[in-house]
């Protein structure tokens, strides 16, 4: 059927509707194209230049990328962001999936206890890392209290570069868990009882079903779960920068990448290094990304 | 009932309950540790319960920073995020879903491919266009970058995608043009998608902290992120200064969850299941 539109119009409406379409696109073309595209480009560009303090620009090469790839710094804190990232993200997801598992077996109270997960994902991570950095203080720090109890002697958390990362990362996993677990829950009860109840037929226990209904059915979620857990992890910023002091003893061992990149941005005012950095960040996530979608076609089953 | 699954069920339970203890603990922590005196706060062994319960903390907290001008510098900065993404997002999304142009395929691939760049590249640049329009350390500073979402365009465009054809004919037919039929027909149509967005702005505007922290300096033109790191400090050894600062962080998007619970996890799970 052709719309009502073609059948009343010739190409003058045609023409003038095509403008109503350029106008209700504009303000956020106009808006992304300023303060994204040019931005993005600028940033490449500055990434070959030598940025002052008077914001001027000269070109210098590649010796910002030369500089980065031939300093420790960047090699120590890719290490890090790796950790974090290999700390975080199947763990998170790991627990995710047993928390939403455990809700979606019919238990009572399921709402409020699926709320009461979800409270880390809405807390102001600034505020979150307050917290913690005050369970984690070694003088007075309940979680020192706690396992003094049981006879462990308590440490420093946030201030031995044994540890401290370790800290930060149990915040991570503490942030992320309720966020995944509703998205994979959704999955979860989005899957049709039809299966589950073939399978008692056939005297599959629940762990059979579990593995062999519920995994495979929720893969597509898992796989969401799993890139926008990535991404961020490599992103990580807020909780560093308000756990970790500039004196704390741990601050290279936790120095992530995005870390490096403020740093040597808006600390230091070496924007044209900071912005090779950024570059290399990006590069790390495309690759990341890239690898998992390459990946998901041997494991995401889409029904 | 058989015993197997009556004890299946009562771990099943002591699980449940032991991550939520987990999850709560950190919130109730700051709340208990806000009311106590500073004194108390590093006693050993410390106290569960404040000993005297006092207000002193959240006093120091306004004495060192300009609070109220904080809060409500949070408050318009993410009213006005939220406003703005909302209008442009809505009048993009309903352009590149229902309306034909030259370009428009070109146009939107420009515009998605803004959400695979992490957002450290921008900053730089945004940065000194900020500088270059005098907008440091200002309102319009903290929210322009933010008005216009590629995130909120591709989400609403779903939603308008969804909706019947004839909805749209009927109205034209009727003689309204792209501007009524936008206002009158379509926006009320993707309400769902609209509160959904206004749920994910709102937590990302209030929430942020890295723009904030670039381009604010003067105390009173901060957001609470930034004020909350100045807070710490400034207060180093005053902790229950710090949980109370934290708590005042933490209470208006807790009220704005508690209302909207079920928009909030909805909107969310729903981006998982459309993927």
């Amino acid at each position: 059927m052709k719309s009502a539109l073609s059948r009343r119009t010739g190409s003058r409406h045609q023409l003038a509707d095509a403008m109503w379409g350029y106008f209700f696109v504009a303000p956020v073309v106009i808006g992304l194209a300023v303060f994204y595209a040019f931005p993005f480009l600028q940033n490449i560009y500055f990434s070959f230049c030598e940025v002052d303090r008077f914001n001027r620009s000269s070109f210098i090469g590649l010796d910002n990328y030369r500089e980065m790839f031939s300093s420790g710094e960047l090699y120590q804190s890719t290490g890090n962001t790796f950790l974090y990232v290999l700390l975080t993200v199947p763990l998170g997801i790991f627990l995710a999936i047993l928390v939403a598992a455990l809700l979606n077996s019919k238990a009572r109270g399921q709402s409020a206890l699926r709320t009461l997960y979800y409270l880390p994902a809405i807390t102001m991570p600034a505020a979150i890392a307050m917290v913690w950095k005050w369970i984690y203080n070694g003088n007075y720090g309940v979680l020192n209290e706690f396992l003094k109890v049981f006879g462990v002697s308590g440490r420093n958390w946030l201030n031995e570069s044994a540890t401290a990362l370790i800290a930060v990362a149990v915040v991570g996993i503490w942030s992320m868990v309720g966020y995944n677990m509703v998205i994979l829950l959704a999955g979860m009860q989005g899957i049709s009882p039809s299966y589950y109840e073939a399978a008692q037929i056939d005297g599959a226990g629940a762990l059979a079903c579990f593995f062999h209904i519920t995994i495979p059915m929720l893969s597509p979620s898992i796989f969401f779960v799993l890139i926008t857990s990535l991404i961020s992890g490599f992103q990580v910023f807020d909780t560093i920068y308000m756990m970790i002091g500039k004196t704390s003893l741990a601050y290279e061992s936790t120095q992530s990448l995005v870390m490096l990149f403020y740093r040597n941005a808006f600390d230091y005012g070496y924007k044209g290094y900071a912005s090779a950095v950024s570059i290399y960040i990006f590069v790390i996530i495309l690759l990341f990304t890239l690898i998992q979608f390459v990946a998901q076609k041997k494991w995401v089953h889409y029904e | 009932m058989s015993n197997g699954r009556r004890t299946s069920r009562v771990v099943l339970y002591i699980v449940l309950c032991l991550g939520v203890l987990l999850t709560v603990f950190p919130f109730i922590w700051m709340v208990l540790t806000s009311f106590k005196l500073d004194g108390e706060a590093v006693q050993v062994p410390p106290t569960i319960l404040p000993q005297h319960p006092s207000l002193q903390a959240y006093q120091q907290v306004f004495d060192v920073i300009p609070f109220r001008a904080v809060l409500l510098n949070s408050v318009i900065s993410t009213v006005l995020i939220v406003l703005g993404q909302v209008l442009f997002c809505t009048m993009a999304a309903y352009g590149f879903a229902r309306i034909k142009f030259p370009g428009r395929q070109l146009i939107f691939i420009l515009v998605l491919s803004v959400l695979m760049v992490p957002s450290q590249i921008f900053l730089i640049p945004q940065y000194l266009i900020i500088q270059k329009l005098h907008l440091l350390d200002t309102m319009g500073g903290l929210v322009l970058p933010s008005l216009f979402s590629a995130f909120g365009t591709f989400l609403l465009r779903q939603f308008f995608l969804s909706i019947p054809a004839e909805m749209e004919e009927a109205a034209i037919l009727d003689g309204a043009n792209r501007w009524q039929i936008f206002t009158k027909v379509m926006v009320p149509l993707v309400q769902p998608g609209i509160v959904t967005l206004v749920i994910f702005t709102a937590k990302y505007g209030w929430n942020n902290f890295m723009w904030p922290l670039i381009i604010t300096t003067t105390p009173s033109k901060m957001t609470l992120g930034p004020a909350l790191s100045t807070l710490s400090g400034v207060h180093v050894n005053n902790y229950p200064a710090q949980m109370a600062g934290a708590v005042l962080a933490v209470i208006p998007m807790l009220i704005l969850f508690i209302v909207f619970q079920k928009q909030f996890i909805e909107g969310v799970a729903h981006a998982g299941v459309k993927g």
